[in-house]
């Protein structure tokens, strides 16, 4: 019997879209492999996630496209699976669709005045510094001295860093224009990080906490007081600390043996075992009222921040970023675990409501996961669902589709999307914005709107 | 001489895939490896051969003699992530 040709649709075409993708093409070379991406560019968070002054990490861009698109894979950019093409469509013309979506929404606080203009989600200041389109009218007002970040993960740390960067290193990054205007004017002076939980604690990686205490001329400041580690968080940190708590506990008191230095021109001040009570202000924000934690174990034994009994500290700021965690959304006509923002599957097999794979239809990344890890994390995540899908279609465990055929695909995206973005398209806008870059010795120059990125991808 | 793993490890674990000598830990399955933040590279037993620097995607390992000065603490961090293991244990598969 003839081996009929097998398509597979990735949704997504972000770090985890992208691993994925490799790594079928690794175990079937023979695949024929559409990424789709809602964005007109591709590599997600990649592009769109890791802060600019970061450049060396978003080298990897090279390699996804080696990896997928230099070996074939098909980039179909600016269609949204949902709107554009449904999920029911993807399955008539696809032997499997992976969902690669990521977490596109954040966290709430659940404190009041949350909502109040001048408080964000880091994740919107980190897509409007990042040049994605959706964010780009955004304005931030930069005019107060203090801006208050919530959170002890890498965003909050890049969030801070973005805010005290100089203008003259941000010149040297592919931040986007807009946010270098408004980052060049901006005058806060100080930026205070709020941890719920202690030093040991942390999730910072030691890196970025390294780097937080390396900016040119910015001083950090912790209070001694903060990093005297309470008798549980000592007990696990010398029994089971990682060797990035135990490097950040060692960080976090060099910090606070450090003389201030009353002349740099910003502040970062990192302040533990606090949470936000209220955020305040007459239309928008102009204080927070935070309030004191201390360490409790829980009943599984792990260790939790639990408030104290003691007024409320205030804190004048006029901007609030709040930074704790991403979170998945469900998507149109595919199951959805309400409970851990996921889509429930096992080994990256999707399941139905009952517990069962449903035929064809697999996860990789955040949506499958949760939002853990680091880049690399997904390299490991794609192997177990490719894994799976490999297994299924090696087994003729999935039918053929009702319109398997590329030319049928194609025909429908040509009537439905003519502005689609190819690789080739997507090649166009890359070399322009390096191009652009190379002009004013920067990385990059991103285009930002989504007129301008068809408008360059046209030029193909 | 040694390489060492600059902060700017993504753990892609091509470096891994690469070395010769198994130098490179935590390796994927290790209990220590998911909560790692980054790859480190044991001093003692690198042979400097340079595959690992050609395999990573995002130029994050430097020859100890070359590391930029905003990564100068990566030499002691990959030392000492290693620190106080015995050499049987540093070698065990």
């Amino acid at each position: 019997m003839a081996r009929t040709q097998e398509r597979v649709a990735i949704v997504g075409a972000g770090p985890a879209g992208a691993f994925a993708a490799a790594c079928l093409l690794r175990a079937r070379g023979h695949t024929e492999i559409d990424l789709f991406e809602r964005l007109a560019t591709p590599w997600g968070l990649l592009r769109g996630g890791v802060a600019p002054d970061h450049q060396e990490i978003k080298r990897l861009q090279d390699t996804f496209d080696r990896q997928t698109l230099g070996r074939g894979c098909r980039l179909l950019a600016n269609v949204e699976v949902g709107t554009d093409i449904s999920h029911a469509e993807l399955m008539r013309h696809y032997t499997a669709v992976v969902y690669a979506t990521g977490a596109q929404t954040d966290k709430s606080l659940g404190v009041r005045g949350e909502d109040l203009p001048g408080s964000w989600p880091a994740t919107e200041f980190v897509a409007w510094y990042n040049g994605h389109p959706d964010y780009r009218e955004v304005e931030f007002d930069l005019s107060a001295k203090r801006a208050v970040v919530i959170g002890n993960g890498n965003v909050a740390a890049d969030v801070t860093r973005m805010l005290t960067l100089s203008a003259r290193e941000l010149e040297r990054t592919d931040v986007a224009d807009h946010a270098l205007e408004a980052l060049r004017d901006s005058r806060i002076e100080e930026v205070i990080v709020l941890g719920r939980r202690g030093p040991a604690q942390a999730a910072f990686t030691s890196a970025e906490l390294r780097e937080l205490g390396r900016l040119d001329g910015v001083d950090i400041r912790v209070d001694p007081d903060d990093v005297e580690l309470d008798p549980a968080s000592r007990e696990w940190l010398a029994e089971r600390g990682t060797f990035t708590a135990r490097k950040n506990v060692e960080l976090l008191r060099e910090f606070a043996a450090r003389p201030a230095r009353p002349d740099a021109q910003r502040r970062i001040e990192l302040r533990f075992l606090r949470s936000p009570v209220e955020i305040r202000g007459n239309g928008r924000v102009e204080a927070i009222d935070i309030r004191a934690n201390e360490i409790a174990r829980g009943s599984d034994g792990s260790l939790r921040a639990q408030p104290v009994d003691c007024d409320p500290e205030t804190i004048e700021c006029g901007l609030v970023l709040r930074s704790v965690g991403y979170r998945a959304v469900p998507l149109p006509d595919v199951p959805f675990d309400e409970r851990h923002f996921v889509l429930p599957n096992e080994r990256g097999r999707v399941l139905t409501s009952a517990g069962d794979p449903l035929p064809g239809v697999y996860a990789v990344g955040w949506i499958k996961r949760g939002p853990t890890g680091i880049l690399g994390t997904n390299k490991r995540d794609a192997e177990e669902t490719i894994g799976s899908l490999a297994e299924d279609l090696g087994n003729g465990a999935l039918p053929q589709p009702p319109n398997p055929g590329r030319e049928q695909i194609d025909a429908l995206l040509a009537k439905r999307k003519p502005d689609l973005v190819t690789a080739e398209g997507w090649r166009a806008i890359d070399g322009h914005e390096l191009e652009r870059g190379r002009n004013e010795q920067r990385p990059r120059v991103k285009l930002t709107s989504r007129q301008e990125l068809l408008a360059a991808a046209s030029r193909s | 001489m040694t390489y060492v793993i600059a902060g700017s490890c993504i753990k892609d674990d091509s470096c891994i895939e690469v070395c010769p000598v198994d130098c490179i830990h935590p390796k994927p399955g290790d209990p220590d490896f998911e909560a790692a933040e980054q790859l480190y590279i044991d001093p003692v037993l690198c042979i400097d051969c340079d595959a690992c620097v050609e395999a990573c995607p995002v130029d994050a390992i430097f020859a100890d003699f070359e590391i930029p000065s905003k990564f100068e603490y990566a030499l002691e961090l990959n030392a000492e992530f290693f620190a106080g293991q015995t050499t049987a244990e540093r070698t065990a598969a």
